[in-house]
């Protein structure tokens, strides 16, 4: 796999639940799809290393047979293309994507393709969350799932979300010692979403919040994380629920704030953004023609909305929009879902005032609070104090500087992720042949 | 089923054997450090992310700087350096 240039009728960017589900109904219909995913493995952010999801034997498929190059019997022609640990960096001109792989550089050519990104999660600052563990909740998980032992350690998990109770979850299974899960959102809106569950994908959030109850893990609301000590590494935490505060030993702290999608590659490729997410039409299409986009970058909303909007978009860009229309109203279901999740998980402005003059916002250029505030937009942080042009290129400030100033961040240029001199000349040339 | 071998691979010197598919990251955990890197104003970092965004389990391997360690697997031989 050498070649330089590759072509397709659709090419589906993500191999989570919405990547996987929008290739595998694409290349059903009879386009020849190619499906990318940065991670050496298929699965997204929920099914990575799950062998035993049940949910569509097809698409799990998708994520065991990594080595198969095809999907259907072998004497038809490959019309699925798998290319894991290959991801998008730069989009030269319409029609053409420039990816990478570890070692490699290619162009694709596509008729049509599907954004299906993901999301990551936010992460806020506070005294002490540059502390070594002090983790991601999904990130500590996913140091879990790639092997590192928690068996006995002593882990607070803090933030806000059901990504949270999905982590207690796991931790607990792997035999952790979780000693809290502080969700910072208010109880009585916790209560008032709980009675509005009645339907499917809330189901699951229930029984996720019944599982950690079983789990005997104090599950407080109203709590957050006002600071994380130790002297080189974490040691404890401290915590706030209305006037009480208090400190817990932990060897652990995984802490996240929901969940932000990951629109910068619909952003390079010029599509519209609304409040945060990229704007799609009910084919899942976004304002540029042929680009269509699923899953988590539409807006947050849990595997069911990925996988539904995965389907359409599929069937959309395979040429089948009027058979994705029957999928719609499992999309509007889903959609309020999301609508209330996001609602209920909304961050509390007490959570402004945890950093101090000297706390960093941005990680990777040590910019602190009160270096911030002497600038008045994201431009100016940028300009003066290297905000966000550190090698994360504002992906964990950026939401964070957000949330505290109000300040949008600019638009996206390529490449969407350091890539190497080589992608950058190659999108030079496809741009120059345009 | 054959046990699954183990993959040893250095750490700042040190040998460690890890099961197969365990990233870098993981492995520095395991071996006891925290701390995988410095930050511009010299404080130490270690892994947020887990998923190849922040950048902070950034570790020299095989003497290639910069590499995220999240986002490796371990590699029988593989030389592990962190702190820089
Ligand atoms: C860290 C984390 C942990 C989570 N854990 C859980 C959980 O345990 N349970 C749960 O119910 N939900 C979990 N979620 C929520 C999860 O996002 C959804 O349930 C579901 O995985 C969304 O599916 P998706 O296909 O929209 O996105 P994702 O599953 O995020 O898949 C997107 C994929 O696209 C890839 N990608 C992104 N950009 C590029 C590019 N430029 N080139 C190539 N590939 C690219 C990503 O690496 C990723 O593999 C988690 C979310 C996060 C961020
Ligand atoms: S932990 Fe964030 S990039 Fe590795």
């Amino acid at each position: 796999m050498t070649e330089a240039h590759v072509s397709c009728d659709v090419l589906v960017v993500g191999g989570g639940p919405a990547g996987l589900t929008a290739a595998q109904v694409a290349c059903e219909s009879g386009a020849k799809t190619i499906l990318l995913d940065d991670n050496p493995a298929f699965g997204g952010q929920i099914w990575r290393g799950a062998k035993h999801f049940r949910f569509d034997n097809k698409v799990l498929d998708l994520i065991s047979d990594q080595t198969a190059a095809q999907l259907g019997t072998t004497d038809e022609p490959a019309r699925l293309r798998k290319m894991p640990g290959w991801r998008v960096v730069a989009a030269p001109r319409p029609g053409v994507a420039t990816a990478e792989s570890l070692s490699e550089t290619n162009s694709i050519h596509f008729q049509k393709l599907i954004l299906a990104t993901g999301a990551r999660e936010r992460f806020l600052p506070f005294p002490g969350w540059t502390l070594p563990n002090v983790m991601g909740a999904g990130g500590l998980q996913a140091m879990v799932k790639s092997g590192l032992p928690i068996a006995g350690k002593r882990v607070v998990i803090a933030g806000t979300g059901p990504l949270l109770l999905a982590v207690a979850e796991y931790l607990k299974q792997c035999r952790a010692d979780v000693r809290l899960i502080a969700e910072q959102a208010s109880g009585s809106s916790l209560f008032r979403f709980g009675l509005s569950l009645t339907s499917h994908p809330a189901k699951l959030f229930q029984a996720a919040m019944l599982k950690a109850r079983l789990l005997t893990v104090p599950y407080l609301t109203d709590c957050w994380v006002t600071r994380a000590e130790g002297k080189d590494t974490l040691e404890r935490v401290c915590l706030r629920q209305e006037s009480k505060s208090w400190q817990l030993e932990c060897d652990y702290l995984a802490t996240g704030f929901h969940l932000i999608p990951n629109t910068e590659l619909a952003e390079l490729m010029g599509c519209a953004i609304e409040n945060g997410c990229v704007k799609v039409d009910e084919d899942q299409q976004t304002s540029v023609p042929n680009v269509y986009c699923a899953g988590e970058p539409t807006g947050i909303g849990g595997v069911e909305k990925s996988v539904v909007e995965g389907r359409i978009a599929g069937l959309a860009a395979a040429g089948l929009a009027q058979e994705a229309r029957k999928y719609h109203a499992v999309w509007r279901h889903c959609a309020r879902f999301a609508g209330r999740l996001n609602e209920t998980f909304r961050l509390r402005e007490e959570l402004k005032a945890l950093s101090t003059d000297e706390t960093f916002v941005c990680r990777c250029e040590d910019v602190t609070l009160a270096q911030l505030r002497e600038c008045s937009t994201w431009r100016a942080a940028k300009l003066h104090r290297r905000c966000g042009m550190g090698p994360c290129q504002g992906r964990i400030c950026g939401p964070a500087v957000e949330f505290l100033f109000g300040w949008k961040p600019e638009s996206v240029r390529p490449p969407v992720f350091p890539a190497r001199v080589e992608s950058l000349t190659q999108a030079d040339v496809e741009e120059k042949s345009s | 089923m054959p046990m699954p071998e183990t993959v040893s691979l250095r750490i700042n010197g040190k040998e460690l054997s890890v099961a197969p598919g365990t990233t870098v990251a993981a492995a520095i955990l395991i071996a006891g450090h925290s701390a995988f890197r410095r930050s511009v104003a010299g404080t130490p970092r270690g892994p947020l992310c887990g998923m190849g965004i922040c950048f902070e389990c950034r570790v020299t391997v095989n003497g290639e700087p910069h590499a995220r360690s999240c986002q490796i697997e371990c590699m029988p031989g593989m030389e592990v350096r962190t702190g820089d």
